[in-house]
């Protein structure tokens, strides 16, 4: 952006840097889409929803932190490496149906089963949650990724 | 049966390297040791799995326990096994090939990683069983060679990388139309399932024939048939050896399988027109192939165009889809995989010991490279088809099934290629090994040891598959039957209903 910018004649680009609104309520907002992020993610089994959805989400309630803030700032916000995010996405892709095999079931046949947790009551654990995290993972990272870069805040 | 982890290695295991690779990071040498050794395991898994079908026949898998017409299924049949494994040995050799070729930086910038993704989309496309998941697996490794076609940003792969994009992403789309027509006749996506619904079918087959259409508009676009081959002469010539030759032996030859499968389940009805257009496309494409391979002195386009006229004999020999015709079209598609790949990589050889692409500006390359001169040779033999070698076979039961329906301007037109073939392979061996260079050539000081092994493996595995044509003569029957007798492929179904 800004080298676009230089290329098109402004010798110094303007950035206002006290546009305290937006960086006020996009901490707000962030939280709310986060936590809706996570509302999606684990409504997804029975219902709309899912790790694509939810990854989407959470990626964009970082972007909006970006606009608000530079790069230099979320990174100190969310110290967290986007290549890494996608590799443990996609090793958890597909570790998770593989490792199904050892139940001696087909590739990708998910297991379950109800514990009892003292507060919560009867849960599920469904190992398709595990795949749906790698999901969410690799969404959310390949979509900061991509954003960061062209963003050409990295260099 | 249903458990056997078998018809999913070769998809779980080259996803797998990739992942691995990703968390290693940018070191290129524990890249090429990963990359090294799956693809030794996956020769000797695909090759088990050859084996295995051949006991036991076709494997199926019911991916989520759900059963065939409703959930995806991976039906791992004889062309499929036959298929992964030429896939496994092509990629082996060029990775091996690409340690020495493809540069510090696009190893550093995840070149392995992207072949494995490609290698997964590939033999998912061949061992699926739903023609959705097909679809899935065909931009898994069109997303991986949009990769490979633009790493190291060059000027040219850019320009090029985009053509390729856009020609892809349109084609791509006509296919998932083409898939919506088709669910909505048969209200299924399962290729066995289609088959035996529209075996007998008896609604209006206009709709059946634009759905073949719009299907021979996508397939065609990825394989390189004759109104749409325009993209592939520039976008293949413009990446880096070991790139090209991926693309040119495996990316071409999915959009070939795709056409013979679709072609041998589903559009059997109006067979004398579908087959017809088929064939039309096929022997011009035979056609722009020879005139190209004729035009060019560049070695690259040389081989890319022969290419093209490999795409046309394999398709005429599906068009017909009789016994003769499919045995024929798998032997030379198998045949076609392997040596393209020996060629590329050879040519690759020259190229990068001389620094010029074209063939005209070498000569007399014999003296320092007597091996290299006379491999070429044989792959040139191996080429155009001269007995003892693999594509003789494939040929001969294309043109003997192209005499038996009475196609015989087909036949004289896969044989007069032959010849073409072989002229313009031969122009690359006289003008690169024999004589004298027109200005005197300054031989560059590479290591090519991985290279030379790479090329002449190949051409030595080209060699025993021709030698050994006889005795895998029962494999490739069982292979065609899928083909001729696409009941045998969907009969897994029968089980289940």
């Amino acid at each position: 952006m800004k080298s676009t910018l230089k290329r098109a004649g402004y010798s110094k680009v303007q950035r206002q840097m006290n546009d305290v609104f937006i960086q006020f309520t996009s901490k707000v907002i962030f939280l709310i889409i986060l936590l809706f992020s996570i509302n999606l993610f684990m409504a997804g089994h029975y219902t709309p929803g899912g790790g694509f959805v939810g990854g989407l989400l959470a990626a964009s309630a970082i972007i909006l932190l970006l606009m608000a803030y530079d790069y230099e700032t979320v990174k100190k916000m969310i110290p967290v490496n986007f290549h890494l995010m996608i590799s443990s996405g996609l090793a958890l892709a597909i570790v998770v149906p593989t490792v199904l095999f050892f139940f001696g079931v087909p590739f990708f046949t998910h297991q379950h089963t109800y514990v009892n947790v003292p507060v919560f009551g009867e849960i599920a654990l469904h190992t398709a949650v595990v795949f749906d995290i790698g999901v969410f993972l690799t969404v959310a990272g390949t979509s900061l990724l991509i954003v960061t870069l062209v963003g050409g805040t990295e260099d | 049966m249903t458990t056997n982890i078998l018809p999913m290695l070769p998809i779980i295991l080259p996803f797998l390297a990739g992942v691995i690779m990703l968390f290693i990071g940018k070191r290129p040498m524990p890249h090429r040791m990963v990359s090294a050794v799956t693809g030794l395991l996956m020769v000797g898994a695909a090759a088990f799995s050859v084996y295995y079908v051949y006991v036991n026949g076709t494997m199926v898998t019911f991916i989520s326990n759900w059963s065939a017409p409703f959930g995806i299924s991976v039906v791992y049949d004889m062309v499929a096994a036959l298929l992964v494994l030429t896939t496994s040995i092509v990629m082996f050799f060029i990775v091996i090939y690409s340690f020495q070729s493809i540069g510090y930086e696009r190893e550093k910038y995840y070149y392995y990683p992207m072949v494995m993704f490609m290698i997964t989309g590939i033999n998912g496309a061949f061992t699926t069983g739903d023609i959705f998941n097909m679809f899935v697996f065909f931009e898994v490794f069109l997303l991986a060679s949009y990769v490979l076609i633009t790493l190291g940003s060059r000027k040219i792969q850019l320009q090029e990388g985009f053509k390729y994009l856009v020609v892809n992403v349109v084609s791509s789309n006509f296919f998932l139309i083409g898939l919506a027509y088709l669910y909505s006749v048969t209200g299924s996506l399962n290729m066995a399932d289609i088959h035996i619904k529209l075996s007998n079918y008896d609604g209006n087959l206009a709709i059946m024939t634009i759905i073949a259409v719009v299907f021979i508009f996508v397939f065609a676009t990825k394989a390189g048939l004759f109104p749409l081959y325009f993209w592939m002469p520039g976008s293949y010539a413009a990446p880096p050896m070991p790139i090209i030759a991926l693309f040119g032996a495996l990316l071409t030859k999915v959009g070939v399988y795709a056409i013979a499968r679709t072609f041998s389940l589903f559009f059997t009805n109006d067979a004398g027109y579908t087959h017809q257009v088929l064939l039309l496309l096929a022997l011009l494409t035979i056609v722009a192939g020879c005139i190209g391979a004729l035009a060019y002195t560049d070695m690259k386009k040389i081989i890319i165009y022969n290419i093209m006229i490999a795409i046309g004999v394999i398709i005429v020999g599906f068009s017909m889809m009789d016994y003769a015709g499919t045995i024929g079209a798998m032997y030379y598609l198998i045949h076609d995989m392997i040596i393209k790949t020996a060629l590329f990589l050879l040519i690759g050889f020259i190229i990068y010991r001389t620094g010029k692409n074209d063939a005209a500006d070498l000569g007399g390359l014999i003296k320092q490279h007597p091996v290299v001169g006379w491999t070429f040779f044989v792959a040139a033999m191996s080429l155009a088809g001269v007995p003892p070698f693999p594509g003789f076979f494939g040929k001969l039961f294309i043109v003997e099934s192209a005499f038996d329906n009475g196609h015989s301007i087909a036949a004289i037109i896969v044989l007069l290629s032959s010849l073409i073939v072989l002229y313009s392979i031969m122009k690359i061996f006289i003008k690169v090994f024999w004589g004298e260079p027109a200005q005197p050539i300054e031989l560059k000081n590479i290591k090519s040891d991985k290279l030379l092994f790479a090329a002449v493996g190949m051409v030595i595995v080209s060699t025993v598959f021709g030698l050994s044509a006889d005795f895998l003569f029962p494999v490739f029957e069982m292979a065609a039957e899928s083909f001729y007798d696409p009941s045998s492929y969907s009969n897994y179904l029968m089980g289940v209903e």
